[in-house]
């Protein structure tokens, strides 16, 4: 077996040092029912090519994004992603250290993670940010969950346009633990209903910008609304190259900022991993779940890094944690770190400008078609059309012709057939939107 | 005279005792000095070249940014030397032994990220019509059927994120059957003192109390309390198998009759599942929920603290409250169950976004393929004899915490260490001079000063001989009391010598900010 | 001076009591990074949980050694945790609380007694 060392001679010297006949001995305490004798039932061991090409085989059984037109988003979307970043995130340096607990052999790691947070707080208008969640989905339910902590109140309300697959989670997170949450019904048009329900009890109110329509929000009144009544305005986002040219949720008087970052450097990966980005004011910090690292001294009075505020975390305060989050998204911080890097201000700006530019050109083809209404008005990169069909029906259609053209809403949130959120990218060229233009009016005739 | 080449160089050192000098530009050759990106970019400067834009009106209804943003930008070369310099700070698996009890580090076969980089896979998007992403959920269900039969479980869900998402999986699903029985007095969840944090933290997201269980002399759970404890508003209990303290649980099946016996479910912590794989079944040691880290066990790699995934198997009595998404076959069609009302049984919800961690799913499915089921079992023995050979060689000058077999990973005692003036901390740091990534420390909290040595089944036995070699080297120096200075000054071979933890957490500085602002 | 067996003093003025932690507590926590007091007029059960003390790799909770209410808070301690280490059993102070059942008083340790306690340990 290529990845295992030993060899028979060597086993047989080692169970002499540690004083035991066989292998066999070394599980005595394994129940006699339970112990196995041979081997389970599953093919045995094959070599690195055989592997590979059944992997391979596997792989092209699945239409990849890049095989043809494409133009779905709905919280995963498809962007550039410079060489360099891949290949930087294979250095076995970051690929395979363990989690920055040692700060002296660790400072790669920890700078970079320095950096990450400070990219998420500018890029997000925020004064801190944390070292990572999973995703921003569980993001969202964390940061629900630390609303609640903070204000010591037990109700939340998430507002029409949030990702359902984010509603869901937060909703998840909150069932066992007395937490009353209001989930608006997902549909294309601004709610200010949320805006009336709130109260002293009121812990937060989760406002997506762009939201799963593609719409933007101004989350200005939210904010009002919420600190009126004491309660924090979380703002969720699910693609960050829109920062590049809209406001801040900072900006808007957001308190807890939460959202994907899988756009920057990460990947489809058909939906994980990614990385969760999270985001706060400085007075909330200490009520923020998972790893934090801040700058420090060493000894003879270098700058360097560590991870810090642990008393927050499971591995110290146990039941009394902000969150049980263990293992975040470490490696994909770097890559997010790297591409966010090479872009710089600059490049995010030209970046957020050719995907609007892309959307606003797609809007125009796709609704020029017979029957087909653009309804949302603003958008950044990603727009929701009504169509005279099935949406789904009409998805799938359009795989015939090799287009992936967006996705029906109804994935999403039953109830909306009608819909079909698109999403444009720089990835995408005329050629790939003069055929989603031809394959969406085949499907519709 | 020596010998000269044609240059006339000399190429034999000169040999002068130099002590350690101050370098103008802070670099020591290789190791180099690297600022922030915010010290070394700006704004101004992009990395990416973009085509031309085409300039059309703009829909961003009035919410255009016109402040600054900040982040600055460099261009590729630059990046390259940053990222490259700030690597050569870490230690790495495949630098060295990484003995992190508990931690399971590893060799990653570079296979597994060849594979999850194909564009069959990761240029997949999660919301693609199932229809173009058969082999995507193919695999998903093939990986699903490989760890249900390692754990001899029938059910798994694979969506958790990481070994801790996939504990709230599991205590989730133990709170949906109690409530969907109307056990609503059942709270109390057992968990014992050498738990990893994680298993309290979850349990209390799930609306239950925690009652601590303390182990016995011999480092595994007190039955006696055990049984002191049970009663009818007992939720179940959080037990790691292997225990913490790199101990088998003998008594495993007894307190599964036990807590089953009160009307409570089992969970069992995965963590250190990779001492058992291919060699005992977790199905037949009367569990209702286990995680497994796929990270860990099955080698995705750890990242520098993560991506993991954490897919959670479940007993028939606990399946139907499974989360979405489910994988279903019908024919040769594959199908992700996405919605709840769609789901059988009673879901309890969704864990997160999509379909779970599937770059970890590749490269799992890619480990456990290569080594096949006969692979799998040997890297168990060897990992369970690397450990068991450690102990062995180190009992005489260190102290074990329980002695006897121990499973994948060997806990000390810092006993050894009495009166020597050199803490655990201490002979941890001078690891790291020596070369190494230190062991575990002061975990697990049973256990004073503890020391958790896994050396996983990746290390060959001259790399553990001299691994040991080492560690004797440290234990004698350390209780000889001639070398207090040198361990309380260690590392003093790492890029930085050790930090102040108490300033960062006293005047936490957690971002970067201009000098000027 | 009054202690309890979690390591706390008391402190007894008139009716409000000076609650802070033992110089043996304060050495044991090691540098303390962190200290949560409680908002002014909070009221506890003798026992709840009022504050807690951080250090780099511990946190313990502060319990309120009596039934009552808060009616002042040390919250210079927020700026300069470090004074709990520096003067504990002083101006590291954690709270003050109103007595409403001087029966919670019972069963406090005097100086001398504390220092046998701590003897035991």
């Amino acid at each position: 077996m290529r990845y295992l060392p030993l060899n028979t001679n060597d086993r047989n010297a080692m169970l002499d040092v540690v004083g035991v006949r066989s292998i066999d001995d070394l599980f005595l305490d394994v129940p006699k029912s339970a112990r196995i004798d041979g081997l389970i039932d599953l093919p045995t061991h094959q070599t690195e090519a055989q592997v590979d090409a059944a992997m391979t085989a596997l792989a092209g059984k699945n239409r990849a994004a890049g095989a043809g037109p494409f133009f779905i988003g709905g919280g995963a979307y498809r962007h550039h992603i410079p060489s360099s970043v891949d290949h930087l995130i294979q250095r076995s340096e970051f690929l395979t250290a363990y989690t920055p607990y040692q700060p002296e052999i660790s400072q790669g790691t920890l700078q970079v993670l320095f950096e990450f947070q400070t990219q998420v707080a500018m890029l997000t208008g925020m004064e801190v940010a944390n070292a990572s969640m999973y995703d921003g989905s569980t993001a969202c339910g964390e940061a629900v969950l630390m609303a609640c902590r903070a204000k010591r109140r037990k109700k939340a309300y998430i507002a029409s346009g949030v990702h359902p697959h984010y509603s869901a989670t937060t909703k998840n997170v909150c069932k066992f633990l007395d937490i009353t949450l209001d989930i608006a019904p997902s549909a294309p048009s601004r709610d200010s209903a949320v805006l009336e329900n709130l109260d002293k009890d009121t812990a937060a109110i989760v406002v997506q910008s762009p939201n799963v329509f593609g719409e933007i929000v101004d989350l200005t009144p939210y904010a009002e609304a919420a600190h009126a009544v004491g309660a924090l305005l979380i703002a969720v986002f699910t693609e960050p190259v829109a920062f590049g040219a809209i406001k801040s949720p900072g900006e808007m008087g957001a308190d807890i900022v939460v959202g994907e970052g899988q756009s920057i450097g990460v990947g489809l990966n058909y939906g994980g991993p990614y990385v969760g980005l999270f985001a706060c004011r400085q007075k909330l910090v200490r009520q923020m779940p998972g790893r934090v690292c801040g700058e420090t001294i060493d000894a003879e009075g270098n700058r360097g890094y560590v991870l810090t505020l642990s008393t927050r975390e499971q591995h110290i305060r146990r039941e009394k944690a902000t969150s049980n989050i263990c293992t975040n998204s470490g490696l994909c911080t770097v890559a997010f770190s790297i591409h966010m890097s090479l872009l710089g201000e600059a490049g995010l700006r030209i970046l957020a400008q050719i995907n609007h530019e892309k959307a606003c050109q797609l809007a125009d083809m796709l609704s020029a078609i017979d029957g087909v209404e653009l309804v949302t008005d603003t958008f950044f990169n990603e727009f929701t059309l009504r169509l005279p069909k099935p949406a789904h029906e009409v998805v799938e259609a359009m795989v015939g012709n090799n287009v992936l053209g967006g996705l029906a809403a109804s994935r999403l949130m039953k109830g909306q057939d009608d819909l079909l959120i698109v999403a444009a990218t720089e990835t995408n060229c005329d050629e790939d939107m003069n055929a989603f233009v031809s394959a969406l009016t085949e499907a519709l005739s | 005279m020596s010998v000269m080449n044609n240059q006339g160089r000399q190429t034999t050192p000169t040999q002068t005792a130099v002590n350690e000098v101050e370098t103008v530009s802070g670099n020591k050759g290789l190791s180099q000095r690297e600022l922030l990106i915010f010290e070394v970019g700006t704004p101004r400067r992009t990395g990416v070249d973009f085509p031309e834009r085409i300039g059309t009106k703009n829909r961003l209804g009035g919410q255009e940014r016109t402040s600054e943003i900040g982040l600055p930008g460099l261009s590729e070369p630059e990046i390259m030397r940053h990222y490259v310099r700030l690597s050569q700070k870490n230690y790495a698996i495949d630098l060295g032994v990484y003995p992190l009890g508990s931690c399971t580090m590893k060799h990653n076969p570079r296979l597994n990220e060849k594979v999850a980089r194909l564009a069959g896979f990761a240029d997949l998007h999660p919301l693609q019509p199932q229809s173009t992403t058969q082999g995507a959920i193919e695999l998903m269900g093939t990986l699903a059927h490989w760890i249900m039969t390692l754990t001899g479980m029938p059910a798994v869900a694979m969506s958790p994120k990481a070994g801790a998402h996939g504990e709230l999986c599991g205590m989730m699903a133990i709170r949906a059957a109690l409530d969907a029985k109307g056990a609503d007095h059942k709270r109390r969840v057992l968990v014992p003192e050498s738990a990893h944090g994680t298993n309290p933290a979850t349990a209390v997201q799930c609306g239950f109390t925690i009652d601590s269980i303390p182990a016995t002399d011999d480092g595994r759970v007190d039955m006696d309390a055990l049984k002191a404890k049970l009663g009818d508003d007992v939720a179940g209990i959080m037990l790691t198998n292997p225990n913490t303290c790199g101990l088998f649980e003998r008594d495993i099946i007894e307190i599964a009759e036990l807590i089953h016996g009160v009307g409570g479910y089992f969970y069992c912590d995965g963590a250190n599942f990779n001492a058992l794989v291919g060699r005992v079944r977790p199905g037949d040691l009367g569990i209702d929920a286990m995680h497994l880290n796929l990270h860990k066990t099955f080698s995705t790699p750890h990242g520098g603290g993560g991506p993991g995934a954490g897919p959670t198997v479940l007993s028939d009595a606990l399946s139907p409250f499974a989360p979405v998404p489910r994988i279903e076959q019908e024919g040769d069609t594959w199908k992700l169950v996405e919605d709840v009302e769609d789901a059988d049984g009673d879901s309890f919800g969704r864990m997160t976004a999509f379909h779970g961690q599937m770059g970890m799913f590749t490269r799992a499915l890619t480990y456990m393929m290569s080594h096949g089921s006969d692979g799998l079992k040997q890297a168990t023995e060897d990992a369970v004899l690397n450990a068991n050979y450690i102990q062995a060689s180190l009992s005489d000058v260190m102290s074990p915490a329980f002695g006897g077999i121990c499973m994948h990973e060997a806990l000390f005692d810092d006993s050894f260490l009495k009166g020597s003036g050199v803490e655990t901390l201490d002979f941890a740091k001078a690891m790291i001079d020596e070369g190494y990534h230190p062991m575990t420390m002061y975990f697990p909290l049973v256990v004073h000063g503890a020391m958790l040595i896994e050396p996983t089944e990746s290390e060959s036995k001259a790399e553990l001989d001299r691994f040991i070699a080492v560690m004797r080297s440290l234990a004698q120096k350390a209780v000889s009391g001639k070398h207090i200075d040198m361990f309380k000054a260690a590392p003093i071979y790492a890029p930085l010598r050790r930090l102040d933890e108490t300033q960062a957490a006293r005047k936490p500085v957690l971002r970067w900010t201009s000098p000027e602002a | 001076m009054k202690y309890t067996q979690d390591h706390e003093w008391i402190k007894i003025e008139g009716d409000i009591a000076i609650v802070g932690i033992s110089v043996h507590a304060a050495k044991a926590l090691g540098d303390i990074v962190f200290v949560e007091v409680p908002e002014v007029d909070a009221e506890f059960e003798k026992g709840d949980d009022a504050a807690v003390v951080e250090s780099v790799k511990a946190a313990s909770e502060i319990y309120a050694p009596l039934s009552g209410t808060i009616t002042a808070v040390n919250e210079a301690l927020e700026d300069a945790p470090e004074t709990v280490n520096s003067d504990p059993e002083g101006e590291g102070w954690f709270f003050k609380i109103s007595i409403s059942d001087t029966s919670d008083l019972e069963g406090l340790m005097d100086a001398d007694a504390y220092a046998a306690f701590l003897e035991t340990l």
